[in-house]
């Protein structure tokens, strides 16, 4: 009677490790019908609970599962903009997933209903069928509005605040608008299409974007508002400040943060090399450092970029990995080697002060520290070196100071990340923020909830003001 | 898109461009600097210093040497043509008091960000003396500009060509040794000529202000592409420069990183050429004096 498990199809891992074209394929229609089969349209429906922004999972499933995927698409957007982003890229193991009545059945997490997966198809359906289509908005109010970046949060706000009749101006420090989505996730996980029908989708509603404008730069929020009239100001600039290592050697030639590798990649294009200007050394063993989703995507894009080897090295276990457990099980697949429970020392150069290899301590585990996680710990004199001639450093972003430092009156915490209260307002007066700047390098889904907080707070501000 | 308002050559393969740009131009300040991107898509992002901006006009003016294949098509454009992506003003802007008595240092196109900044120090009240040098009288460029807003200029040329053959440092060095010191030396230009210029006031202890002209991506302090070595600390120079103390900058680290995408062999047959040609400049001279 059970219907197993639907596998999605994907690229052969031997041949994607050499395209940026996306990895996983997306169900057929008939697989995704199975799959939607084997929800139990649980009453209490615990997956709902596993989602920050707490989705119909059962209603649009089972829409699903009786064909008819535009009534799924239409329960999705209830709750979530991005739909097929978050589909894509959410975390859906450790949240809707996790909870799921199958999956706890089965005793085994990978056999949940994979909802993350049908949303895809959902929202992928809904973009070829019925693309272009526009939510309904309302009569000019004669308001203003400025949104500082381009990522989900901001993507969030600039829909729910436009659809009430507000003007709507998006400002993006970079020449091409989405943020994450578009510079850092790479397009075998996230295809820069799809983020850009969302954009498109965004314009077509009226709303405009300047790029090539850095807000504290090109203008001061304070001005925003003081010179500039605008009613609101919602700021979702991210969590743009690479974290290094502070180790020996990390200036040589050779050593990047994850956030040039990637931007350098993605956004400038370079891997497509003999079109793009913008260049990106062309490394033949590459040691990936971290184990988030951002290492992950660099390691895998190395092997895009023509690298022979790739070691990603992670100073606590494979269990501790904050990556979505699918990116680690693809990375495996495409051969990158991981190494856990050692940390880089130091980096080594040649003579022309270019990375040559670099030197590693084995760790174990000690005690749990404040995060729960038992605290890896060197083991001295463990010393041992891989050679290597790129290192990307992939170890974590934080909040990019720009705004606060020409803003004093904006409130930040020590961390530099934006205060706020439960309704995204911030200590001054007119601005709100969501998204990475106030919750650190988080996820798309909890950007796009914040944005969905602050854009109904930002409403009711217009609204009272009459 | 930013309209191309007016272009001129001021030698050989330097241009000087006035762009639309009014919000840059409102805010801009000496010291900083803009990204220009001509083609969306594939086009790389490079650093320019604003050397001058007209806010009436809505417009700034950018000088550049065209070294590279983005600075070419950027030479390639002419008035009534756009740049596609101009995002700025990037950087921290020139610290600007009067120090009393000021040098200003531009080696080959770095008299144009140089121009600004003299220009500021000189309005602050500052004594000015001014030292141009380029390899040749052909690329000699803001001569008249800086005449104009110097006490004193000097002029040279590396083969004599036009004014004092000298290297800049010669008659930094100079300067250096009147009484009073300079109270400020500011030094622009190729990597290697601040390098020197910087070995050249450390024993004087005049403090010593260079721009930095690292490889960037998006100038905002996101990457780190731009990094260098100030002090023993990593700083970044978009957002915690561009201007930095030159005697404690790791120079030879920067030299490095901005050969990252040379073959090997350009790099140090430009480095190797130009550090001898100062180390003999620097030793005939000692010999001499
Ligand atoms: C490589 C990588 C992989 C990731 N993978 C996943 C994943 O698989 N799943 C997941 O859920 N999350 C993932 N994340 C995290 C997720 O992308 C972020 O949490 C999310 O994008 C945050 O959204 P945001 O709206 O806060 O800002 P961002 O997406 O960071 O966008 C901020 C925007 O603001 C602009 N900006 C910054 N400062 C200024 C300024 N002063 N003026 C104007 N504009 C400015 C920036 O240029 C940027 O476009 C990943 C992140 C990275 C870097
Ligand atoms: C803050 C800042 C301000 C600058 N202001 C000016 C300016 O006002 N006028 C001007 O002409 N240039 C300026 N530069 C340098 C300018 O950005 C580079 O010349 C340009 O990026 C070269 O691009 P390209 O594609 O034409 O050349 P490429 O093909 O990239 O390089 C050609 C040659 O130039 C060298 N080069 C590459 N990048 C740089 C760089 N950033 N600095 C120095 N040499 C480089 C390369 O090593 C190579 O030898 C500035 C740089 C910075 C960081
Ligand atoms: S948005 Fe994310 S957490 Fe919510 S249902 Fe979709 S995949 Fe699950
Ligand atoms: S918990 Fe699982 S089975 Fe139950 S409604 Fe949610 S998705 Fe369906
Ligand atoms: S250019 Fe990216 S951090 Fe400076």
């Amino acid at each position: 009677m059970a219907i197993p498990p639907q596998t999605i199809p994907e690229q052969d891992p031997a041949v994607r490790r050499h395209n940026m074209n996306e990895v996983a394929l997306g169900y057929t229609e008939e697989q995704a019908r199975l799959e939607a089969m084997r929800c139990l349209k649980c009453k209490n429906a615990p997956c709902i609970e596993g989602c920050p922004v707490r989705i119909d999972i059962p209603g649009f499933v089972s829409a699903i599962a009786e064909g008819d995927d535009d009534r799924a698409a239409q329960i999705l957007k209830r709750n979530s903009l991005l739909p097929a982003v978050c589909g894509r890229v959410c975390p859906q193991e450790t949240q809707c997933q996790e909870h799921c009545t199958v999956g706890k059945a089965l005793k085994d997490r990978d056999q949940a209903v994979a909802i993350g997966k049908l949303e895809r198809f959902a929202a992928d359906r809904e973009r070829e069928h019925n693309g272009g289509a526009i939510p309904g908005i309302q009569p000019d109010t004669g308001k203003k509005v400025a949104i500082i970046g381009t990522g989900p949060a901001s993507i969030t706000v600039a829909a729910d605040v436009r659809r009430e009749g507000h003007a709507v101006t998006m400002l993006e420090a970079f020449h091409k608008p989405g943020g994450v989505m578009i510079y850092g996730i790479p397009e075998f996980r996230l295809p820069n299409d799809i983020v850009e029908a969302e954009i498109e989708g965004l314009r077509r509603m009226g709303v405009e974007i300047k790029t090539n404008f850095v807000v504290g730069r090109t203008r001061k929020l304070k001005d925003l508002i003081e010179k500039d009239g605008y009613d609101a100001v919602f700021v979702g600039t991210g969590a743009g400040l690479p974290r290094f290592m502070n180790i020996e050697g990390e200036n040589l030639v050779g050593v990047y943060s994850a956030n040039e590798y990637l931007t350098r990649s993605n956004l400038m294009r370079a891997y497509e090399r003999d079109r793009a200007d913008t260049p990106i050394l062309e490394s033949k063993q590459v040691a990936v450092l971290g184990g988030g989703n951002v290492a992950m995507d660099a390691a895998r894009s190395a092997f895009r970029l023509g690298a022979e080897e790739v070691h990603l090295i992670y100073r606590r276990t494979e269990k501790e990995m904050p990556a979505r457990v699918e990116e680690v099980a693809h990375a495996k697949e495409e051969g990158v080697e991981f190494h856990v429970l050692q940390n880089a020392k130091r980096i080594l150069g040649d003579e022309h002060g270019r990375v040559k290899a670099i030197e590693c301590l084995r760790y174990e585990l000690g005690e749990p520290d404040d995060s729960g996680r038992r605290r890896p710990v060197a083991i001295e004199g463990s010393e041992f070196t891989i050679d290597v001639d790129t290192v990307v450093v992939a170890i974590g972003n934080s909040s990019n100071p720009l705004i606060s430092q020409t803003t004093p009156e904006l409130k930040v915490n020590r961390w530099g990340n934006i205060e706020v209260d439960e309704d995204n307002r911030s200590s001054m007066d007119r601005v709100y923020a969501g998204g990475d700047i106030v919750l650190g390098a988080a996820t798309v889904i909890l950007a796009m909830g914040e944005g969905r907080r602050a854009a109904e707070a930002i409403n009711a501000q217009l609204r009272d003001e009459g | 898109m930013n309209k191309v308002i007016a272009k001129e050559q001021l030698a050989e393969e330097v241009y000087r461009m006035r762009v639309h740009a009014p919000l840059i131009a409102e805010e801009r300040r000496p010291g900083q600097f803009v990204i220009v991107q001509q083609d969306t898509d594939y086009g790389e992002r490079i650093p320019l210093t604003i050397a001058d901006a007209d806010t009436d006009e809505g417009s700034i003016t950018l000088i550049f040497q065209s070294v590279g294949k983005s600075t070419h098509k950027l030479a390639e454009l002419e008035p009534g043509d756009a740049i596609n992506n101009v995002v700025g003003p990037l950087g921290k802007p020139t610290h600007i008091e009067n120090f009393g008595t000021a040098v200003c240092v531009g080696g080959g196109i770095g008299a144009a960000p140089l121009y600004p900044i003299a220009q500021a120090l000189k309005e602050a009240g500052n004594h000015l003396t001014v030292i141009i040098g380029a390899r040749n009288a052909e690329l000699m460029i803001l001569e008249d500009e800086m005449r104009a807003i110097a006490d004193e200029l000097i002029v040279c040329t590396d083969d004599g060509s036009h004014g004092r053959k000298a290297l800049v440092t010669e008659p930094l060095k100079e300067v250096c040794e009147r009484d009073p010191r300079p109270d400020l030396a500011v030094a622009i230009g190729p990597p290697v000529m601040m390098k020197f210029c910087a070995g050249t006031t450390r024993p004087y202890e005049v403090p010593t202000v260079v721009s930095l002209n690292t490889i960037m991506i998006d100038g905002t302090g996101m990457c780190g592409g731009c990094r260098v070595t100030v002090g023993g600390e990593t700083r970044f120079v978009c957002v915690d420069g561009p201007e930095f103390d030159g005697h404690q900058v790791d120079f030879d680290n920067m030299i490095q990183r901005l050969g990252t995408y040379k073959p090997l062999e350009d790099d140090e047959h430009e480095q190797c050429h130009l550090e001898m040609a100062a180390r003999d400049k620097e030793q005939s001279r000692n010999e001499s004096s």
